[in-house]
């Protein structure tokens, strides 16, 4: 069905006084059991940073976190590593998280996953991973730098972030 | 048209702010189902006030005092309740509390210019705010936005999230608008148009503007539940 849906705008780079809120980006307190760091870099289709980017994870019965990029680029979440989840067919999912992107000049919203470098059958076998073309599932994948999960967001160009249709 | 092709592209050079951030490459279609799932638990405390951009600070902002109202429904017009409405917006004077915010154009000590509030019962959320300026940017020569106020909106679900901008009748700046005119169809854009609502306007205090959202649902149909 198709009923007139209200059309995206773009959240434009003046989104700080409204939608960043304390603490938004730990989903779980540093320290906690489980906790872990993921950071990473908005980057646009000449490399460089894009600082005026808003990131959501969403991953039900995980949580919510929400945070904006600094001036480099850069965002970080605090968060504990989701379990599988089934897909639609009942099949399982590899762990991941949905991982949303606002920015000034992305007029809807983006979607994208992160998935754990130590999960390497689970990612192999994940229904979602299959549909990507071999090449560009890495952009998928978290790496782990000294216990610290990186994630780096290209939104253009060369080893362009997979991005799903909404 | 689809849903899709109702929406802005995500490239649309005469907005240049897209030119290096759109994705070059198709979007990966996902089977039907993947992103049905709710909405997890919103951690931000929303206070009964939050509503009421004007009673932020010891005194009242300067500018046209308004209510913004509307309800927020699916695309077969039910309510959604308990849907999450933040809004910001420049001053009176075309002026963001942000650093990066460059205009020269007053602050206004008593506006920060961000609310939030959850939808009713009956879907409908309820702002005072004061009425924003229009304001320049850099997109080309003599770039000027028209007065909006910015909406995200967190439903139930993943699918209905939405960020979006409210639009003021009558405002000759929309069809010079590159982020405005990137919707594709006429009808698409006369939906980010708030309408004069004369009977919720507050006699001797506030003129009401009007603006009802309505957000996507689940991509399946829902199974119906065996008694």
């Amino acid at each position: 069905m198709s009923g007139p849906l209200t059309p995206s705008q773009t959240v434009g780079p003046f989104f700080g006084v409204g939608l960043p809120f304390e603490k938004g980006e730990q989903i779980v307190a540093p320290g906690s059991a489980g906790a872990i760091r993921i950071e990473g870099q908005v980057l646009d289709g000449n490399g460089q940073p894009v600082p005026d980017a808003l990131l959501e994870i969403w991953q039900p019965g995980t949580g919510f976190g929400r945070a904006r990029t600094d001036s480099e680029g850069a965002f970080n979440f605090m968060t504990t590593k989701p379990g599988p989840t089934p897909a639609p067919d009942g099949r399982p999912q590899a762990p991941h998280f949905n991982v949303t992107i606002f920015a000034r000049g992305l007029l809807r919203h983006l979607l994208t996953r992160m998935y754990f470098p130590d999960e390497t059958d689970a990612n192999a076998r994940d229904p979602v991973l299959n549909l990507v073309e071999p090449a560009r599932r890495d952009t998928l994948i978290a790496k782990n730098c000294g216990g610290v999960l990186h994630f780096d967001v290209r939104l253009q160009g060369e080893r362009e972030t997979v991005f799903f249709a909404i | 048209m689809s849903e899709d092709e109702r929406e802005p592209p995500y490239l649309y050079p005469d907005y240049v702010g897209t030119r290096l951030r759109a994705p070059a490459k198709p979007l990966v279609n996902l089977p039907e189902g993947f992103h049905d799932f709710p909405a997890p638990l919103f951690p931000r405390t929303i206070a009964e006030l939050d509503h009421d951009l004007t009673r932020r600070h010891a005194g009242e902002p300067i500018g046209e005092r308004i209510i913004v109202t509307g309800r927020v429904l699916d695309s077969d017009g039910r309510p959604l309740r308990k849907t999450i409405v933040e809004v910001w917006q420049a001053n009176a004077a075309g002026r963001y509390l942000d650093q990066d915010d460059q205009h020269p154009a007053p602050l206004d000590p008593n506006f920060t210019g961000a609310g939030r509030c959850l939808t009713d019962d009956d879907g409908e959320y309820r702002f005072i705010t004061i009425k924003p300026g229009a304001y320049p940017w850099k997109n080309h020569r003599n770039a000027w936005r028209p007065a909006h106020i910015h909406f995200s909106l967190l439903g139930g679900e993943f699918r209905s999230r939405l960020v979006t901008q409210m639009y003021f009748p009558g405002d000759p700046l929309m069809p010079r608008d590159p982020i405005m005119q990137s919707i594709p169809d006429q009808a698409g854009r006369e939906r980010l148009v708030s309408r004069f609502d004369p009977q919720t306007t507050v006699p001797e205090w506030a003129l009401a503007y009007r603006w009802d959202i309505v957000l996507r649902g689940r991509a399946a149909t829902p199974f119906e539940h065996e008694p």
